[in-house]
């Protein structure tokens, strides 16, 4: 065991170089969120509000603020594809936990590397291949023609169902891991006393599994719901610019736009929706972790 | 009546399992589907000899030579290699030591804080990293180029470095550390005769999945890049914009076959004893939140 001090010295530079280079960016970002634009891509001084003001009015002719929802729908839409990205993650992503977790553990290594695997696979390259697949003279539509279902090619990039399905392709190892995890640790006696106890197969699910695993869960929505709410690479290429999601919108500001204060604004927006969530995670943890102390 | 008879005598036949789970196999097996195929079409297209993707003509290596022969790509493939190098070397030395002051320094003031703190890479949304950083570095007037990248890089590789080397500390124990200490030997001797040596293989496995990480990197790479310092992702995603062709597949399945055989090693190397260190080492983010 080392001393106290020289823990700190260990851990000093980490601390330094993520809280220079990671931390205090945010804090800047933050600060520019309440600055104006100016032309030339850069800031200037007056502190405002106009870049969240910018969120939900236009400024009229005159002057006047005017509601204007097009943000409104565009961080909405955000929100309910980051949710629905979850939720299949979860309807998809338990069961398979659940398989790992019931076999030999020779099996369940291997699983487990073939599951986590894609995660160390180029996002880029892994959202290229739906590109392939689904595209007008893609293969989806060529084995549609062949199989005689279609005679024209069906539209099946660009639009909600494509990045929806390309964000649950990148994030469903996220929610896989932690709740295998938590299945992991389960005690099997458990589930052998409520068997015991005459509970069926959905009873033994809804009354011993899923509470116990509560804690997987929560950490897995986290882990889904934080990079698919800021995507960009899936709503870019197979949304197809149609499908403005506000991952793109921020890129957006910092390239074609040049309006940073309104970017720096709205990836705090971002940066406060996970911090929201990450603060339900851990209330939910601490639930799970009493209701079991109990 | 006949058919209780029948349940209950089968009950008596085959004892209860709650390891058998009609169904969830084949369905994982679907999932599994789901996650590969699509990388496998993507690899046999690639090697695909007709100028028209999806009309297969014939095997052939032709679009991997063309990618090989392209300038940008080298050089973009060049400024990859250079920042992953320097970022994997600043990130594994910052990370073994982060890893023995959380592991090996007990319990100390601010070690929670701090902890989240080396984990917020993990957790903040890649676009907020990506902007943030752009603006930090614009307002401070920090612009030299592959620097700036590095940088950039380090503060995302050491999480993902840090997390292969603490649970290695944690598998090895204190045991050979306490008896070199009640032989006498110093703290500097006990840390190179015996944690190091034994660290091996977390540094390694940590320093590989500190370079994939480096080398998968697109949007903060994008956003922090200037002229001449395009990565690979990013010169490949001003490829793909422009349409599917033979040479993005190509340059596609060559970053593909990278990223998952060094992944691979990392997973070998670290060798987890159980499966639920599999889990941790295989992605840092599930243990970074649990």
């Amino acid at each position: 065991m080392l001393n106290k001090r020289s823990a700190y010295w260990l851990i000093l530079p980490a601390v330094l170089v993520i809280g220079i280079f990671g931390a205090i960016p945010l804090f800047i970002s933050l600060a520019y969120s309440f600055m104006s634009a100016n032309p030339y891509g850069g800031v200037q001084a007056p502190l405002t509000f106009g870049a969240y003001v910018q969120m939900l009015f236009d400024q009229d002719f005159d002057g006047s603020l005017i509601f204007m929802p097009d943000y409104f729908w565009i961080a909405f839409r955000s929100l309910y594809l980051a949710l629905a990205t979850t939720i299949l993650s979860l309807v998809i992503g338990f069961p398979v936990a659940w398989y790992i977790v019931c076999q030999s553990p020779g099996r369940r290594k291997v699983l487990l590397t073939l599951v986590s695997l894609p995660f160390w696979i180029n996002t880029l390259i892994r959202t290229y291949c739906w590109i392939l697949i689904l595209r007008d003279e893609g293969l989806a539509n060529k084995l549609f023609g062949w199989l005689g279902f279609i005679s024209h090619p069906l539209p099946l990039l660009y639009n909600q169902g494509s990045v929806l399905l390309g964000l649950v392709y990148t994030f469903l190892p996220f929610m896989v891991l932690p709740i295998y995890a938590t299945l992991e640790r389960l005690d099997p006696r458990l589930i052998e006393a409520s068997y015991d106890l005459y509970a069926n197969r959905y009873q033994l699910f809804r009354r011993v599994i899923w509470p116990l695993t509560k804690p997987g869960i929560a950490a897995g929505t986290v882990l889904v719901f934080a990079p698919a709410l800021g995507s960009f690479l899936q709503p870019d290429l197979l949304g197809g610019g149609k499908q403005l999601l506000i991952g793109s919108l921020i890129e957006m500001q910092f390239t074609s736009s040049r309006n940073w204060p309104f970017g720096a604004a709205l990836s705090m927006l971002v940066t406060f929706a996970v911090i929201l969530s990450l603060a339900w995670q851990r209330w939910r943890t601490k639930r799970a972790a009493a209701a079991q102390a109990a | 009546m006949a058919t209780t008879m029948q349940t209950a005598a089968r009950r008596k036949i085959r004892p209860f399992d709650w390891r058998h789970n009609p169904g969830f196999g084949i369905f994982s097996l679907i999932v599994m589907g789901f996650l590969y195929l699509p990388l496998a079409i993507l690899v046999i297209y690639s090697f695909n000899a007709n100028r028209f993707v999806t009309v297969w003509t014939g095997f052939s290596l032709h679009w991997f030579s063309r990618v090989a022969n392209n300038g940008d790509i080298r050089h973009a493939a060049w400024v990859s290699v250079l920042v992953g190098v320097l970022a994997t070397i600043c990130s594994t030395a910052i990370a073994i030591a982060a890893a023995l002051g959380f592991e090996r320094g007990g319990r100390f003031k601010g070690e929670a804080a701090a902890n989240s703190l080396v984990m917020m890479p993990l957790v903040v949304p890649e676009i907020v990293t990506a902007i943030t950083t752009l603006i930090f570095f614009s307002s401070i007037g920090f612009h030299y180029g592959v620097l700036n990248l590095v940088l950039a890089h380090t503060v995302f590789c050491v999480p993902f470095a840090m997390l292969p080397i603490q649970a290695r500390l944690n598998t090895i124990g204190t045991a050979y550390e306490d008896a070199g200490r009640d032989l006498y030997g110093g703290e500097w001797r006990i840390f190179m005769r015996i944690t190091l040596p034994l660290m091996v293989p977390g540094i390694m496995a940590g320093a590989i999945l500190a370079f994939v990480t480096s080398l998968d990197d697109f949007l903060i790479s994008f956003m922090v890049s200037s002229a001449g310092t395009t990565t690979l992702p990013v010169y490949v995603y001003g490829m793909m914009r422009l349409g599917v062709t033979p040479e993005v597949n190509a340059i596609s399945t060559i970053l593909l076959v990278i990223s998952a055989a060094l992944a691979l090693v990392a997973f070998l190397i670290s060798r987890p004893n159980e499966a639920g260190a599999a889990a941790s080492a295989a992605t840092p983010a599930a243990t970074a939140t649990t």
